[in-house]
Formats: structure tokens, C-alpha cells, sequence
């Protein structure tokens, strides 16, 4: 009854069509309106508003998608190839609904961690850059151009270097790591543009689909090859991939705890799905020298990643630098699932870029809310029986971190499941095998972390916490989730395979 | 290119961005030295048939990529400017001293202290 009244809306072509459009616009025209509100609350309120809007669009067009759907909007009402185009397809689709979900939870819950965080005067510019990088990211996964998506890229990095560098009123470490990101991201976004520019003069189009069809028939295999090798390398340092993922742990870590949020559970998922695009849409025709690269380049540093990350974490003493390298490890996980280029690869690629963004949101949600209780310390010394000390915002630290380990009944456990299955089918035993120790490995960092919060007392003379409803209440929203996809995941699953045959088609 | 080796291999945090801009520029030479054809004329639309012109689009592409060259470096240089005011230095190896000093001698800041 309910999706009937949806569909009634909602279900016409030219509507749907111009939702995708919006959920892009919404935050990005949002933004600038945010800078120059005076009220924190009302900016705070106008960046839930446009986050919930796109989770509302985000969901209306996921209940729709199916295999072969395929939205499309013309900006401008520019026919491709000249004219810039969005679509919407199985991959597209379940990307921008993780993130929306994941942008609009981490929204509800900055209230109080900004507030405490942030100066004052600087809130309404917060969420101004809040949400141009939530617009950016959205875009970098609707947009079908290539250099409308470098365009893309470059709001989402200049936004997040200004939400970095805003930890710089507590730690001035904050303004080192984004002045580091800002180099590195930009380094790389050229690079991006150069392989563009490459694959340009090869091709004369800048559309997806159509690069796509032109590339098998362009005169100069060299300078396309070239042009692909560019463009993958200058993604791989938006993604955080191995060895260029060294601006990642510090901008984590200094980062305002709402911010770390944010973009440990958004930000790198966008890059990562813009590298599966290039890799497998545009690039389509050209299967012998993309296998050639995924085989050689990608799938090493993918492995490299998981288990530098992993032993990183496992020496790391600040808890936000622990996470962060764990994300690399995950990153690692997803890029090595992508990489496989089979169907299953894909699928659990995805199921996993939806599990980690709820799994890391949550323990960086947590962690935020253990970093304003205790006065902005992230040591781990700090956190000792914290567990008991604030129980709420504990115990859903402890089901993300299991559902980080992939202990079964949590989201995290299907995800190893889908990766390992995929990695099985292609027979690779050695990768296999590595994937399954650094696994045994992350355990060592998980058992450190749980036994400083649970086992060990807590300071003498310690103060009573106070836990805020605000960010408990999406944390442990989040914590019902891992442990609801980790019992029921069909329709992440079917979302996931749906992606899948966007990129690959239905045979691969 | 040079512009690129200048980002690796310089400490200074300014240099880096003034090599940042040259490897960005240099990007932007190869976009427009794609439009041209050789005879062409700027694509304005003469009304005879059989003109060569140009091709616009890497031009317009490039308008776009200047713009975002110029936010880079403005916001780079921002930064730059209050990592002079917090550490009194613009060069990476004092940065990384300083630092360093910092966890040494006092690895918890005054300010954090009236929480306990």
C-alpha cells in the first residue's frame, strides 16, 4: 500500500529523473546557505534536512532498481555525448544509498560532538563544508562524464581538507595532515586529468558509455593505455589504496571526531566505486590490459594494503590512528574483491563497501563519543575500563568491533564470507591464504582495544561520564544494523549482485 | 613534470604548492594543445562552409580545471599561513622537529588537563 502511493508519486519517469539530479544539488545549493547562518542549530538542522533528502531519493530509487535499469538525467538538457549526464544504475544505486545513509546518521550525530569540537563562530561554515563534501561525494557517484567527475573529485577533497584542518583548534596537528591531503589529493586528481586528457585525444568524448564504445576502435592502443594507467593511479590515492594511502591515518586521526566519521565511512567508498567504474565501464573494451594491470599491479598493493594496514593497527597507540589503519586493511579488502573482476568479486565488493561504512561509522562514532567525555584524548591509555564507565556507547563499540573481526552474526562476518567465497571461485590459494592470516591479524588489534575499555579498571578519581542521546542513539541504530545484516543481508546481497551486472554485464 | 618533482623533493611547504601549480599548468598546455588543428580558427562560426576551426571543448574543460587550480592554491596557501602561526615555520623537517619535541616533553597539552 505504502510503495503504491510511492510509486504514484514518485513512480513516473521525468520525476524520478529529476530526483537524481537533486540529490546532488540539494546539499551542494544547501552548503553556502549553511555558511551564512548565524545559528548553529539551524545549520546543523538545514544539514540534516539535505542529508535526509538525499537518503530519502536515494531509497525511493533503490526500491526500483532492478538488473538493466538504467536512470539517466542530462544536466542542462544536453544530450550525451556533449553534454554532461547522471546516471543511475545497480552499482550507482546501492553506492549512493550506503553513502546517504551513512552522510545522514553521521549528521544526527555531530550535534553535540561539533558543538563541543568547534568554535562557535566557525559552525555554520562547518556545515557549509560538511555538506559540499557530502554533495561532491554523491555526485563523484551519479555523474557519467569523466572530467565532470574530476570537477566532482575536487569539491569533495577541497571541502574535506577544510573539515580536517578544523581539528587544528584542538590539535595542530589537524592543519599537517590536511595541508598533506590537500597536496597528495590534488597530486592525484591531476594525475587523474591527465589520463583523461589522454584517453581524449584518443577518443574525442568525455561520456562513460561512450568512451566506453570507442575505445576498442582507437587508432593508438599505447596512448590509451597510457591514459588508463594515469587515471587508475591518480584514483588509487583518492581511495587510500596502498602505498598512497599515507595522508589517511593522520587525517583520521586529527580530524574533529564528527569529521573522521564522516569520511571514514563515506569517503574513500566513493573513490572506490569510481575505480570499479573506470575499471569496468570505460575501460571495458580494452579486458586483456585491465586483467593485465588488476593481475600485476592492483591485486598486490590490494593484499600489501590488508596487511600493512593490519600491522600498523596492531603497534598503533592512538585509537583514531588504529581505525584509520584499519580502514586501509578494509580498503585493501574491498580494492582485492573489485580486482577480482568475476561477478562474485564485484558483488562482495560492494556488500563490503556497505558493510565497512556502517562497521567503521559506528566505531568512529563511538570513539567520538568516548573523545568528548574524556576532554579530546584519543590515547589509548585513556580509554582504560571505559567499557564500564560508559556502557551504552561501549557495548556498540563492542558489536561493530566484532562485526569488524567478521565473528558470525554480524554484518562484517558476510562480508569475509562473499570475499572469500570470490577469491575461492577464482582459485588463488596464496592470495587466499593472506587474506585469511591478516584476518587471524586483525584480531590481535580488536583484542587489544577490548581488553583496555573491558578488562582493565579504570582510573582512580575518575568523573562521571555522561553519554549524549545524540550520538548514542544513531551509534546504536547503526551497531542493530550490523548485526541485522549479519542475519538477514538478502537484500544488500541482491543489491550487491544487481551492481555487479551494471558493471560487468550479467555473463561475467 | 618538474612541477611534480618539486612537490616530492622541496621541504618547504610553499614551494611545494608553487610546484603543485606548475604540474597543474603544465596539464592544462597539454589539454589546449589538443584543441588546436593546425589552419583552424577559433570556432565562431563564419557562415562559410569548408572552415577548419578549432575544437572548443578542451578550452572550456580547462576554464573549469583553472578554477579549481586557483581554489587549490588559495586554500593551499591558507593553510600554510596558519601552519606558520601554530608552528612559527613553513619548513617540513622543523614541522616534523617540532612535533616530534612536542610528544616528548609533554604529550598531554595544557588545555586537556582541567578535564581530569
Amino acid at each position: 500500500m505504502i510503495t503504491d502511493l510511492i510509486h504514484l508519486i514518485v513512480g513516473h519517469n521525468a520525476v524520478q529523473k529529476n530526483l537524481l539530479a537533486l540529490a546532488v544539488v540539494i546539499p551542494l545549493l544547501i552548503g553556502p546557505v549553511c555558511v551564512i547562518t548565524r545559528v548553529p542549530n539551524l545549520a546543523w538542522f538545514l544539514a540534516l534536512l539535505s542529508t535526509g533528502i538525499s537518503l530519502a531519493i536515494a531509497v525511493l530509487l533503490q526500491i526500483d532498481m532492478e538488473p538493466g535499469v538504467r536512470l539517466t538525467y542530462y544536466l542542462g538538457n544536453w544530450p550525451p555525448p556533449w553534454g554532461i549526464e547522471f546516471v543511475l544504475d545497480g552499482a550507482s544505486s546501492i553506492t549512493l544509498l550506503v553513502m546517504s545513509a551513512l552522510a545522514f546518521l553521521s549528521t544526527l550525530s555531530a550535534k553535540d560532538l561539533v558543538a563541543t569540537e568547534i568554535a562557535q563562530a566557525d559552525i555554520g561554515k562547518f556545515y557549509g563544508a560538511w555538506l559540499l563534501a557530502c554533495g561532491g561525494l554523491f555526485g563523484l557517484v551519479l555523474t557519467a562524464d569523466a572530467f565532470n567527475l574530476f570537477v566532482f573529485l575536487e569539491i569533495s577533497a577541497l571541502s574535506s581538507v577544510i573539515l580536517i584542518s578544523m581539528g587544528a583548534g584542538r590539535d595542530r596537528r589537524a592543519l599537517v595532515a590536511g595541508y598533506n591531503y590537500l597536496l597528495l589529493g590534488a597530486v592525484g586528481a591531476t594525475f587523474y586529468v591527465i589520463g583523461v586528457g589522454f584517453v581524449y585525444a584518443m577518443t574525442g568524448t568525455l561520456n562513460m558509455a561512450d568512451l566506453a564504445s570507442r575505445i576498442p576502435n582507437s587508432s593508438s592502443d599505447t596512448v590509451v593505455f597510457v591514459g588508463f594507467a594515469f587515471m587508475v593511479a591518480g584514483i588509487l590515492v583518492k581511495a587510500a589504496v596502498f602505498p598512497v594511502h599515507v595522508w589517511l591515518p593522520a587525517a583520521y586521526a586529527y580530524a574533529p571526531s564528527s569529521v573522521s566519521t564522516l569520511l571514514a565511512a563515506i569517503a574513500t567508498k566513493a573513490a572506490l566505486y569510481v575505480l570499479a567504474r573506470v575499471l569496468f565501464t570505460i575501460f571495458s573494451g580494452l579486458s586483456p590490459f585491465v586483467s593485465l594491470a588488476l593481475d600485476n599491479v592492483i591485486i598486490p598493493l590490494a593484499v600489501a594494503g590488508v596487511f600493512i594496514g593490519t600491522v600498523m593497527a596492531i603497534y598503533e597507540s592512538d585509537i583514531k590512528k588504529l581505525l584509520a589503519q584499519s580502514s586501509v586493511a578494509q580498503i585493501g579488502y574491498i580494492a582485492l574483491s573489485f580486482s577480482l573482476a568475476t561477478k562474485a568479486g564485484i558483488s562482495a565488493g560492494f556488500v563490503h563497501i556497505g558493510n565497512h561504512a556502517i562497521i567503521k561509522g559506528g566505531l568512529f562514532m563511538a570513539v567520538a563519543s568516548f573523545v568528548i567525555s574524556l576532554g579530546m584524548r584519543t590515547n589509548l591509555k585513556e580509554l582504560r575500563g571505559i567499557g564500564r564507565r560508559m556502557p551504552i556507547t561501549g557495548v556498540a563499540f563492542l558489536i561493530c568491533g566484532l562485526s569488524l573481526a567478521g565473528l558470525p552474526l554480524t554484518a562484517g562476518f558476510m562480508s569475509k564470507l562473499f570475499i572469500i567465497r570470490a577469491i575461492l571461485e577464482t582459485g588463488s590459494f596464496i592470495v587466499l591464504s593472506l587474506v585469511l592470516i591478516s584476518s587471524v591479524l586483525s584480531l590481535v588489534y580488536l583484542w587489544k582495544i577490548f581488553e583496555i575499555m573491558w578488562m582493565q579498571p579504570a582510573p582512580m578519581k575518575s568523573p562521571v561520564l555522561v553519554e549524549k542521546p545524540s550520538v548514542y542513539l544513531p551509534l546504536w541504530f547503526i551497531a542493530i544494523v550490523n548485526i541485522w545484516l549479519g542475519v538477514d543481508a538478502d537484500w544488500l546481497i541482491t543489491a550487491s549482485q544487481t551492481a555487479a551486472v551494471a558493471l560487468i554485464g550479467a555473463d561475467g | 613534470m618538474s612541477g611534480l618533482f618539486i612537490v616530492i623533493s622541496s621541504t618547504n611547504l610553499i614551494k611545494k604548492l608553487v610546484g603543485l601549480s606548475i604540474f597543474q599548468t603544465s596539464v592544462f598546455l597539454l589539454y589546449i594543445s589538443l584543441g588546436k588543428l593546425s589552419g583552424g580558427t577559433a570556432p565562431i562560426l563564419t557562415g562559410e562552409p569548408n572552415t577548419l576551426y578549432s575544437n572548443p571543448l578542451p578550452h572550456v574543460l580547462i576554464l573549469t580545471a583553472i578554477v579549481v587550480g586557483v581554489a587549490t592554491t588559495a586554500l593551499g596557501l591558507a593553510l600554510v599561513l596558519r601552519i606558520n602561526d601554530a608552528f612559527e615555520s613553513v619548513e617540513e623537517n622543523e614541522i616534523t622537529l617540532e612535533l616530534a619535541k612536542q610528544s616528548e616533553l609533554k604529550p598531554m597539552r595544557p588545555r586537556d588537563k582541567g578535564v581530569e
